[in-house]
């Protein structure tokens, strides 16, 4: 799967759970979403299980972290290291 | 000693106890019960010398940590009142809140932005820092003068004026809840407590002085762990933790994403909750999880405590669909139910849920109003919780008439978010509402007028609010409208605005 595509997949899942009245465009791959108060701690929860389930990933309790979930880029880059092993 | 005072609970212990561990870190690092209390004496000759007297009030905005609980019974050794502050709030509400009681001294992490301490001094706390405070020789002795009247702590809560206020609580009122709890929940050095809410949230006074005066130990969890439920699951079983005090909203996390199923709870011997009502589905399942528990629902406030419990059956029977009732007042206080008038309700009838005795709080910093009616002699404070009493079961929550919500467990006042909206450049007027929602209990919605064409995103708004309130205030949802509904009297509509916006599932 490429990057773009795990991007898309996963801006779809943020902009319909938990942006549905949110202009897609407002929504950038780097835009701050759990610094900013966006998302919070329960949204996170959910996309965890989200990309658990859609990319076949296991998410350590660490690794459930602000800093590998605050904005798109970090997510899709995340779950690409764990796909690949890296 | 004065055994009405919380450092009591320490210096007994520190040489019935000495060795055995008083407060654990969240890496695991342990402090014992003669090197807290030796500790704390040396914080307090550091604040002596930085000019604190009884009566001032210390700031303390830092991570969990053993240095925090150090710093909190150094300053109450000086007999000055410490004033907790989550260190995660915006920068401009701390400096708000410590300017707000004038405080003589702030102990703040290094990482957070240059506050605006006020006349107070900051002490940036890194270990260099922290070094030096223990390098003072400690006071000898308890300090002349230690009253249970002196203040221990400053507690601000969301505040209707938009700004927050401070509850001031003595160290009667506390040390008669805790003793209270000791007595009805027993326990003993043997107890490994955990303690999730922030140092100033009311719950954490049980968390962190219930098991000190038993000579156990309190188990501090970062705000980071405690956000995910993974994480504090594995913290709860390793550590065997043996209490947990929690609102329902922590514990059904816990239940829904911990993965509890794979760990050992089986030293979990008591657990709490608080806050909010724990709906009879999610209280089951963690009740099928932690087996081994007594499960008790407890009610109060930041005024008052925990001041009402009820011990929930195991297993609930199979047929209860509703939310247990808050329970029977405590032995260490007195509750009354009253009408707006202050006159004493029918049995049974609905009315105002007021408290008395020594666990309730002397006032608000700064403020006249606080809610106290004498009658008959006694001093009662209105809690705003409106209840009615069942035979056998005690008080069952029914609601509140004013703005105030819980919202997963945490308290909020509508029109202080309608404040902090309001000062949004694009906005003219703003309505905050809430509504019912399953899961979090609320669901907080801002009804805005923009004031010309731009009508700032979804995004630009939680971004807005997270930078003026708390995160736990930041409304659900925001909707624009040409106009806000208002009554004859020209106050906004709300009701109508309820009736606008609710859906019939509530979601």
């Amino acid at each position: 799967m490429t990057t773009d595509n795990m991007e898309d997949k996963i801006r779809q899942f943020i902009l319909t759970e938990f942006l549905p009245r949110e202009k897609p465009e407002n929504l950038h791959n780097d835009t701050p979403l759990r610094t900013s108060g966006v998302l919070d701690s329960v949204a996170t929860l959910r996309l965890v299980t989200f990309v658990e389930e859609e990319f076949g990933i296991r998410v350590e309790a660490h690794e459930a972290s602000v800093e590998n979930f605050d904005t798109i880029d970090s997510i899709a880059a995340f779950v690409q290291s764990k796909m690949t092993g890296a | 000693m004065n055994p009405s005072h919380l450092c009591s609970y320490l210096e007994l212990n520190a040489s019935r106890f000495a060795e055995r561990p008083a407060a654990v870190d969240p890496d695991g690092t342990t402090l014992s019960y003669c090197e807290f209390n030796d500790r704390a004496d040396r914080v307090a000759a550091f604040l002596i010398g930085q000019g604190v007297l009884p009566g001032d009030r210390v700031g303390v905005v830092l991570p969990k940590s053993t240095e925090a609980l150090t710093l909190i019974f150094g300053i109450m050794k000086a007999r000055a009142a410490y004033v907790p502050i989550d260190w995660t709030t915006p920068a401009e509400r701390i400096s708000q809140i410590l300017a707000s009681c004038k405080v003589r001294v702030v102990f703040a992490d290094p990482g957070l932005q240059v506050l605006n301490s006020g006349d107070g001094k900051l002490v940036s706390v890194d270990p260099t820092t922290f070094s030096t405070i223990l390098s003072h020789e400690p006071i000898l002795g308890v300090l002349p003068g230690r009253s249970a009247d002196d203040l221990a702590h400053i507690l601000y809560t969301s505040g209707s004026s938009g700004t927050p206020k401070g509850a001031m609580l003595t160290h009667r009122n506390l040390t008669s809840f805790v003793d209270w709890c000791a007595e009805t929940f027993g326990g003993s050095e043997e107890d490994r407590f955990g303690n999730h809410a922030p140092f100033n949230f009311a719950i954490s006074v049980f968390d962190v002085f219930v098991p000190i005066k038993l000579g156990g130990s309190v188990h501090l969890v970062p705000s980071d762990f405690g956000k995910n439920p993974r994480q504090l699951a594995r913290l709860i079983a390793d550590r065997k933790l043996t209490v947990w005090y929690s609102t329902p909203a922590i514990q059904r996390l816990l239940s829904e994403f911990g993965e509890l199923d794979k760990l050992d709870f089986s030293s979990l011997r008591l657990v709490l909750f608080a806050g909010e009502p724990f709906q009879i589905p999610a209280l089951r399942r963690i009740m099928e999880l932690w087996t081994r528990a007594s499960f008790f629902n407890l009610w109060g406030s930041t005024e008052t405590n925990a001041c009402t419990f009820a011990p929930i059956p195991r297993p609930i029977p199979a047929d209860r669909t509703i939310p247990y009732p808050i329970g029977k007042p405590g032995s260490h206080c007195q509750a009354g139910v009253f009408d707006e008038n202050g006159d004493p309700v029918a049995p049974g009838q609905e009315g105002l849920l007021h408290i008395a005795g020594p666990p309730v709080f002397v006032g608000y910093w700064g403020l006249e109003a606080n809610n106290f009616m004498v009658r008959d002699g006694i001093k009662w404070h209105n809690t705003g919780d409106v209840v009615r009493e069942v035979e056998g079961e005690g008080f069952v929550y029914v609601g509140r008439r004013d703005r105030m919500v819980k919202r997963r467990g945490f308290r909020i006042e509508l029109a202080e978010v309608e404040r902090c909206l309001f000062r949004h450049p694009d906005i003219s007027e703003v309505a905050v509402i809430a509504l019912p929602d399953l899961l979090a209990g609320k669901r907080i919605l801002a009804i805005l007028v923009a004031k010309g064409e731009t009508t700032p995103s979804f995004i630009e708004l939680k971004t807005f609010c997270n930078q003026h309130l708390p995160d736990y205030m930041n409304p659900d949802d925001f909707v624009f409208s040409n106009s806000i509904p208002r009554t004859s009297s020209n106050k906004v509509d709300y009701q109508a605005l309820i009736r606008e916006y609710q859906t019939p599932a509530g979601a």
